[in-house]
């Protein structure tokens, strides 16, 4: 589940206190300046705002902290920490061991559009020598974000350029702070318009993702017994890609991002049908979704585990679809441990790394 | 044949449709790229050929002869260019920031139920004395002619421009359709779109009277291409082209009747206007909903039904232990989709009729179990449609 279980703004001291006393999970900090879109980006993935909604949203003025319940079993705390000049120094000085201790994973968001590069390379590096001395083995993903505001044929050269710069800032620190690891830093071209959120959204989300080796080989054999093309497992709030598997046919085709197209279209559809029923967008839409496209393919859609929905994708066939859905509905019962929480199941766990 | 439904099929050749800059593979493209990418060639292309209003190059092409004629007309920066973006190439709204105003008749040819045509005016053309107009060419077959004003700018130039050409249409063409899409209502109260509404009304009216027209055929539709008003003031400028809407009414009517629906809609899958539906009334959201299916099973389609599966696999999916060729495989060569909703259980279907159109209907609550019957009867009024639209063609 990814719902939103709280959201608290918390004031610059007093109560985030509290928060390092609880057991020690990995947080996923949410970084970058004021308006750079963490908000919207967050709102969109786990509590399936679209994209024009997100033009509401205030800014975040200080930390806005929220777990988020993912597959069951996994909390992520997300720190939307608010990136006005004088909170950003804030967490640099007084909060500096609260906020940076314990990250699993940095996010850093650079608005493409910012009028002050410079000043956002100096805040950048300033945050990326706060995570080198308490969490240095966090993953550093850096989206490049708004990308939609460039027109399209400059933007890889904007985003290749832009990249290229802040790993020149990264490597400059790195040297004068006498640091010896190499920092890894996973660059992503984001917007909120199109599904590339989804691309760099899944990619954090699966390194997190507990008994992946699992999921994929027991979805690898489902999808050999039904003869499926392609199999798609989706986190049923956020619809982001947990786990896939393709046939060898099947890495015939040529869409190299239909996954996290799949997640987009999905995701704004579960939206115009919670405009339609009146119900909450966080709540679950629909229970089975399928296409026959006549003699080129079929594929549908269904509600699978609790928290996940699967999608099938098979080659046309009215009696290979009935079967398929058959035993897609059998094969639930040995994808439960996904639903957690607690310990995995035996075989689940006897396989996982 | 290519559908947007069931995907593009190459081993039949090449589409029947000029689709122009669809048939483009567009492999690693996402929808909203590929859409920038139109728009961008589309601009460089204008800025060559940006030389004042031009009349078309060409007479219409046959494959336009008998389709409803729509012409959109209205002043530079009306929002032209953005109605037909987003309406007929999906363009998401907020990218019709990227349009450029252009100056030129533009005749979008696309696989759609009707034949759609846009007109700039750039100030002093009048097409009526300009000889480069063929008038008669233009407006002598049925058609709507829509004329577009900006609702959030002065509209008094476009209202004046907007008399004189009902004046001169209603000389020589009195059938024509005049729809008037008071348009980029988005943002404003609605208080204000009223009284808006009513101002140009009362002006049109007006002037009209003055020259001894009291019932032209003139209408008005508050729009916006932010929501579906864009899409429900098509639709309702479209049925009123289409002879004998009473039979494809009363077909619908009867197929809920029989299938327990609670709305049908048949479309045009292209646009996603609908050009017909029963006679329960019809209401935005069950339009939204079909027409964003719609959208769904396209998008879909185009991530999986684009792309030739190789001879041999395709031989081993009709090997044992199946042992039938894959067109024998499936119930029908048509697309056919269903989707069960959360709530109350309720199926929304959806069936393919023809090229262009497509019949989606929302169904009563748990009746997903009803599917095959259902589809049975739905066979039976699609091919009714089928027959009507082969009738009503040849007419
Ligand atoms: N064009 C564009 N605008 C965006 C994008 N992401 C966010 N925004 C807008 O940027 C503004 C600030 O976003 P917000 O999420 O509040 O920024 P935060 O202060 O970093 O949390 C909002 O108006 C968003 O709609 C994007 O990818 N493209
Ligand atoms: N707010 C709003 N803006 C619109 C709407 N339709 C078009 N526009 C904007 O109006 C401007 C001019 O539109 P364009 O299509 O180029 O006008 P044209 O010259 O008549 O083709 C563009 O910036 C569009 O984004 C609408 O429904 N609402
Ligand atoms: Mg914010």
């Amino acid at each position: 589940m990814a719902d939103m279980e709280s959201s608290t703004s918390m004031g610059m001291t007093g109560d985030v206190r509290s928060e390092v006393k609880k057991p020690k999970k990995k947080k996923v900090l949410l970084m970058g300046k004021s308006g750079s879109g963490k908000s919207s980006m967050r709102s969109i993935i786990f509590s399936n705002y679209i994209a024009r909604d997100t033009r509401r949203l205030g800014a975040t003025i200080d930390i806005d902290l929220s777990h988020v319940k993912f597959l069951g079993n996994l909390t992520l705390n997300l720190w939307d920490c608010g990136g006005q000049e004088a909170f950003m120094e804030n967490y640099l000085s007084q909060q500096r061991v609260h906020v940076f201790s314990n990250v699993g994973v940095l996010i850093y968001v650079f608005d493409i559009e910012s009028r002050d590069v410079d000043r956002d390379m100096a805040t950048y590096v300033s945050i990326i020598s706060a995570m080198t001395q308490f969490s240095p083995t966090a993953k550093i993903y850096v989206l490049i974000h708004k990308m939609d505001l460039i027109s399209l044929h400059a933007r890889e050269a904007v985003f290749v350029d832009r990249v290229r710069l802040v790993r020149q800032k990264t490597s400059e620190f790195i040297q004068a702070a006498g640091y010896t690891a190499e920092l890894d830093l996973i660059p992503f071209a984001t917007s909120i318009w199109d599904q590339s959120l989804y691309k760099a959204w899944a990619s954090i989300i699966h390194d997190l993702v507990p008994n992946l080796s699992v999921i994929e080989s027991q979805l690898g054999s489902l999808g050999v017994l039904i003869e499926a093309e392609e199999l798609l497992l989706f986190e049923r709030t956020s619809f982001l890609v947990v786990s896939s598997w393709t046939s060898e046919e099947g890495q015939g085709n040529p869409t190299g991002d239909r996954q996290e197209r799949i997640s987009n279209i999905l995701k704004h559809f579960k939206q115009s049908i919670s405009r339609f029923t009146g119900t909450p967008r966080n709540a679950e839409q629909f229970t089975l979704m399928e296409h026959k496209a006549g003699s080129r393919f079929s594929m549908f859609a269904c509600k699978f585990t609790t928290n996940t929905y699967l999608m099938v994708v098979l080659p046309p066939g009215e009696a290979r679809f009935n079967s398929a859905k058959l035993n897609c509905q059998i094969a639930r019962e040995s994808f439960k441990f996904l639903d957690g929480p607690g310990p995995v199941s035996g075989q689940a766990q006897s396989l996982s790394s | 044949m290519s559908s947007r439904l069931r995907g593009r099929d190459i081993l039949h050749g090449q589409d029947d449709d000029a689709q122009s800059s669809q048939a483009q593979p567009g492999a690693a493209l996402s929808p909203a790229q590929q859409n920038l990418t139109r728009v961008f060639e589309q601009n460089r292309h204008k800025q060559q050929k940006q030389n004042g209003a031009k009349a078309p190059e060409q007479a219409p092409e046959a494959s336009t002869k008998g389709k409803p004629r729509l012409l959109l007309m209205g002043q530079r920066r009306s929002g032209k260019s953005s109605i037909s973006s987003v309406v007929f190439h999906k363009l998401p709204p907020s990218e019709t920031l990227f349009l450029e105003s252009t100056a030129r008749i533009q005749k979008d040819s696309m696989p759609s139920f009707m034949d759609f045509q846009v007109w700039d005016f750039p100030g002093q053309i009048d097409i009526f004395e300009n000889p480069t107009f063929d008038i008669d060419a233009m407006f002598g077959e049925i058609g709507a002619l829509i004329w577009v004003i900006d609702a959030q700018d002065d509209y008094m130039e476009a209202v004046a421009r907007l008399n004189v050409t009902i004046l001169n249409l209603q000389r020589s063409y009195p059938n024509i359709k005049i729809e008037v899409f008071i348009h980029k209502v988005d943002g404003l109260s609605d208080d204000y779109k009223l009284d808006i509404q009513r101002d140009i009304t009362i002006r049109i009216q007006d002037e009209l009277s003055d020259h001894g027209f009291e019932n032209a055929p003139v209408t008005f539709h508050l729009t916006s291409i932010y929501n579906h008003s864009i899409f429900e003031a098509f639709s309702k400028v479209i049925q009123k082209l289409i002879p004998r809407l009473g039979i494809l009414e009363a077909m619908l009517t009867n197929l809920c009747r029989t299938c327990r629906f609670e709305k049908a809609y048949l479309f045009d899958v292209l646009s996603k206007i609908y050009i017909a539906t029963d006679s329960a009334p019809a209401d935005m959201a069950s339009y939204e909903i079909c027409s964003d299916y719609i959208d769904v099973i396209i998008d879909v389609t185009e991530v999986y039904g684009g792309w030739q599966r190789s001879p041999r696999y395709r031989e081993n999916l009709e090997g044992p232990p199946w042992n039938q060729k894959l067109e024998d495989q499936v119930a029908t060569n048509w697309a056919e989709s269903c989707m069960v909703l959360s709530d109350g259980n309720k199926p929304i279907m959806l069936r393919e009729v023809d090229k262009y159109l497509a019949l989606v209907a929302i169904m009563k609550e748990d009746s997903y179990d009803k599917m095959p019957l259902v589809n049975m009867n739905v066979e039976v009024v699609v091919q009714g449609l089928k027959d009507f639209f082969e009738i009503t063609k040849s007419k």
